[in-house]
């Protein structure tokens, strides 16, 4: 099982190669890796279904407790079945519908290795694994929205996508981690069955929104749902694949996964069956509001997500059940939807609906596969679309709380949602014919394919629900937590949910007649969406750049006194700070000094003071030179004659390189105010105070005794030297030297090289009049 | 004596720093001169001064007679000194090269990359 999922990012990572020996039909030799695994997952079927749960162990790093241990149970075998079944068509589809696309082996590359992360998110039993897949999604999807990257427009949305998708998954990741520490394991099966632990932990709450945050971003819950609708930018069998079975639905197999763990408290039903319901009657309220097929699409598709999150959060077992069911009804007829939507796209030009009209003439075959899987959109007998509606008004109506308004709202969804069916399923098909950018035909049968199959599953699931009973109580069971067999059947009886369909058909059909006065009113709302979440993700991401762009100019400016002033402050404040709170300003000392020793001293402040005064360069330099004397002497009055000598020698050639240097520049100019001169002798004087309390400090505490000790005693005896400095720097340390003469060797070379660089020659060469071919 | 040295060694600091902030690369570079006297004189003092007492053996004998002052210190301030020395060469040579390049004796006239 792993084998198949890993073997297909390697089948991704060749596709282009696929591409070379095959052409446009490589769609369709890569569509075998979703075919053989779709039939591998059906024998898997009755095993499941029975009740098993299959597990593919699997190390990966095993020092940290991270597996690649796959899970086959009911909700994985439902997810894992749509995954490949429709990425078969998907593939399929595409390589007629991207026919002769410049960059279609770049296409399949992202669309399979998408395919094997959606397909690893579900399998996966381990978190670590899980997230990672989870965040590939995001970044494969991120790329297929993108694909027409030439289009401003789709690289907004491809990056709005990530940023809202990826912003959910950091809080997943701080979610999963927190859940592995309160389960003290990384493994679902294992974080799931200890429920109780889990719900009784303090940092449930915490860990229940990260994962929400995460779950609800990625499947695009009010008030995220901007992103989805956006993605549209996508080639169509994308969207038809993004929604129907993959991406958006992770965050619902994740909070489905969840259910038996974290489900039944008090936050989850209040979070989950609000945020749903609110997603439902937005996405399908919003759906009124386009024209564009693939929009309107995309925000029943909201509607559907919002539904799965409220009968989550419903949790009853009737909830569960229809759980299941609709969630295989809406990968059904939404892919259909999506694929015949990308037909009429292909094969008139255009994405309004409101251009369309009379095709069914022309295009029997997708009026056929739209009208029936619009009819499963809309709920209506004897479709599958009707089973899952009616079980999904069962549940509401018996839900434990909000008992008004949960079905209130739901019979609003489902109104404007029957409108949004008739409005794709009849608009474009009937009526009279309309001018279009291109003369309409038949799609061809590698489009027609994946609408055919998934609108006829719609019929015959319809017709016979028992057929799904085994998966969606599979499914079912692994949401619950416990087996929970589902027998599903059409006809209910007259009752309720009956009822409250009968009432959704009539108000919809009414809003589908006056669409057109719908959508006048609806105008009138605008300036209410123009306000809506999206308006808040545009104010977020200019507020990021702003910051950066204050961060930048506060920290990054260039100019070098800034830069030091920081430093210097923080470094002030901090360790002053903490000698303050840690030693205390008292200290204890005796002053010892010599008339010679003060005189040395106090030349030496002189010369440093003058240098900064001196307007004259060779005079401040003469100063810095009186300084270094004084500080030769210091050494050779304290026991230091080596460095004395040294500090002599390096002292005059100094004055001589920089006498020698700085000769031909200018004398100093005035270039600061005297505010700025102020600053800078605040700072300056900070910094000066603190390293005089250091040294007093430092002074006053020894800490460990010094290891000078050691070399006292061996300096002879081991390093055959009296001189113990000397014995120092060429033996103890004689690393430390090395690299001395390294640095050293280096400037030389770097003087050697600026000394022998001329700006005039550069300059000239610079010079684009001079063109003389040098020859070399 | 330390005392003393350590509020010398504060002005040394106040100096090189109050210099190092100005405009000017030459007064940069002279800041920088202060600062590495400074620092090693740092070091030096932290270690205690010792008045007559240089760390050398006697002939003919392995240990030194008595205490004396601290060798370690004077080997890193040494190599400090050297070091210190290698970095102020270059950087002066640097700004005699940016000096005729720029023509200006000013920091805030080097502050793009590109000119």
């Amino acid at each position: 099982m792993q084998l198949a999922v890993l073997g297909g990012f390697v089948l991704a990572a060749f596709a282009p190669l696929l591409h070379r020996w095959f052409g446009d039909r490589a769609g369709l030799v890569m569509a075998l890796l979703p075919a053989a695994l779709s039939l591998w997952l059906f024998a898997q079927l009755p095993a499941v279904v029975g009740g098993e749960v299959l597990v593919f162990e699997q190390a990966w790093v095993p020092g940290l407790d991270i597996e690649l241990t796959f899970l086959l149970d009911g909700l994985a075998l439902l997810f894992a079945l749509l995954i490949s079944v429709i990425g078969v068509f998907v593939l399929v589809y595409s390589s007629a519908y991207l026919k002769g696309h410049p960059d279609l082996a770049r296409f399949h590359v992202v669309l399979v290795a998408f395919m094997m992360s959606m397909l690893g998110l579900v399998l996966a039993d381990n978190l670590v694994a899980l997230f990672v897949f989870w965040e590939l999604t995001s970044i494969t999807s991120y790329l297929l929205i993108g694909f027409n990257h030439t289009d401003p427009e789709a690289r907004k949305s491809a990056s709005q996508g990530l940023f809202v998708t990826v912003a959910g998954g950091l809080a997943l990741m701080a979610g999963l981690v927190m859940l592995a520490v309160v389960g003290e394991s990384w493994s679902l099966q294992t974080l799931v069955a200890q429920g109780d632990t889990l719900r009784a932990h303090p940092l449930y709450l915490p860990i229940l929104l990260c994962l929400l945050a995460g779950a609800f971003t990625k499947s695009a819950q009010f008030p995220f749902h901007f992103w989805l609708p956006n993605a549209m930018a996508a080639p169509t069998p994308v969207s038809a694949y993004l929604h129907s079975a993959t991406m958006v639905k992770a965050g619902i197999y994740l909070l489905a996964r969840m259910q038996p763990g974290m489900g039944g408290t008090e936050a989850w039903v209040t979070l989950l069956s609000l945020f749903g319901a609110v997603t439902m009657v937005t996405g399908a309220f919003l759906a009124l509001r386009h024209t564009g097929i693939k929009s309107l699409l995309a925000y029943s598709t909201i509607m559907a997500l919002g539904t799965l999150t409220m009968l989550l959060g419903i949790g009853t077992e009737e909830a569960m059940i229809a759980f299941g069911t609709f969630l295989l009804a809406h990968s059904l007829y939404k892919g259909a939807l999506f694929l015949v939507a990308g037909i009429l796209d292909h094969e008139t030009g255009t994405k309004d609906i409101s251009a369309m009209g009379g095709l069914r003439r022309v295009m029997p075959v997708s009026a056929t596969c739209a009208g029936v899987a619009a009819l499963s959109l809309g709920g209506v007998i004897p479709l599958f679309g009707f089973t899952a509606k009616e079980l999904m008004f069962t549940s509401v109506l018996h839900a434990e709380r909000f008992t008004v308004l949960l079905p209130a709202l739901s019979l609003a969804a489902a109104v404007m949602t029957l409108a949004a069916a008739a409005i794709v399923a009849l608009r474009p098909f009937f009526g009279n014919r309309r001018e279009m950018p291109r003369a309409p035909h038949e799609g061809p049968p590698e489009m027609l394919a994946g609408p055919l199959v998934m609108a006829g599953l719609s019929l015959l699931l319809g017709l016979m629900p028992g057929l799904a009973s085994g998966l969606v109580g599979a499914t079912a069971s692994s949401v619950n937590g416990a087996p929970l067999p589902a027998s599903l059947s059409l006809w209910h009886g007259v009752n309720l949910p009956l009822g409250l369909s009968l009432v959704s058909l009539v108000l919809g059909l009414l809003i589908f007649r006056y669409w057109d006065y719908w959508r006048i009113w609806m105008r009138s709302l605008e300036p209410l969406f123009a306000r809506g979440p999206e308006m808040g993700y545009f104010k977020i991401m200019d507020l990021i750049v702003t910051i950066s762009v204050w961060q930048t100019r506060m920290l990054q400016n260039g100019y070098i006194r800034n830069y030091l002033v920081m430093t210097l402050m923080v470094l002030v404040g901090l360790t002053g700070y903490t000698l303050w709170s840690r030693h205390g300003l008292a200290f204890s000392f005796a002053l010892d000094v010599r008339f010679h020793e003060a005189l040395v001293a106090g030349l030496m402040v002189a010369g440093a003071v003058t240098a900064c005064i001196m307007r004259l360069r060779l005079a401040a330099v003469a100063s810095v030179g009186v300084m270094g004397f004084c500080i030769a002497l210091t050494f050779v009055i304290f026991s230091a004659p080596d460095l004395g000598i040294t500090q002599l020698l390096i002292e005059t050639l100094t004055v001589i390189l920089l006498i020698l240097v700085l000769f031909r520049l200018p004398r100093f100019a005035s270039l600061s105010t005297t505010l700025e001169r102020v600053r800078d002798l605040v700072v300056a004087g900070a910094t000066g105070l603190l390293m005089t309390l250091l040294i007093l400090t430092v002074l006053d505490e020894r800490l460990f005794p010094s290891i000078a000790d050691y070399m006292i005693a061996n300096s002879q005896p081991e390093g055959h030297g009296h001189n113990i400095v000397n014995v120092i720097l060429v033996d103890f340390r004689a690393l430390d030297t090395l690299g001395e003469v390294f640095v050293l060797a280096l400037a030389a070379i770097g003087v050697y090289a600026m000394l022998s660089f001329h700006v005039d020659e550069y300059d000239a060469r610079r010079q684009p009049e001079r063109k003389e071919p040098r020859d070399g | 004596m330390e005392p003393l040295m350590a509020v010398v060694i504060g002005i040394l600091y106040a100096a090189a720093i109050y210099m190092m902030l100005r405009r000017s690369i030459v007064k940069l570079v002279i800041g920088l001169m202060l600062l590495s006297n400074a620092a090693n004189l740092l070091i030096f003092t932290s270690a205690g001064l010792t008045r007559g007492a240089p760390p050398l053996v006697p002939e003919g004998l392995a240990e030194p007679l008595g205490k004396v002052a601290d060798p370690l210190p004077q080997a890193l301030v040494l190599t400090a000194i050297v070091i210190a020395f290698g970095v102020l060469s270059f950087a002066v040579v640097l700004i005699r090269r940016a000096y005729e390049i720029v023509k200006a004796d000013d920091l805030d006239k080097m502050k793009d990359t590109d000119t």
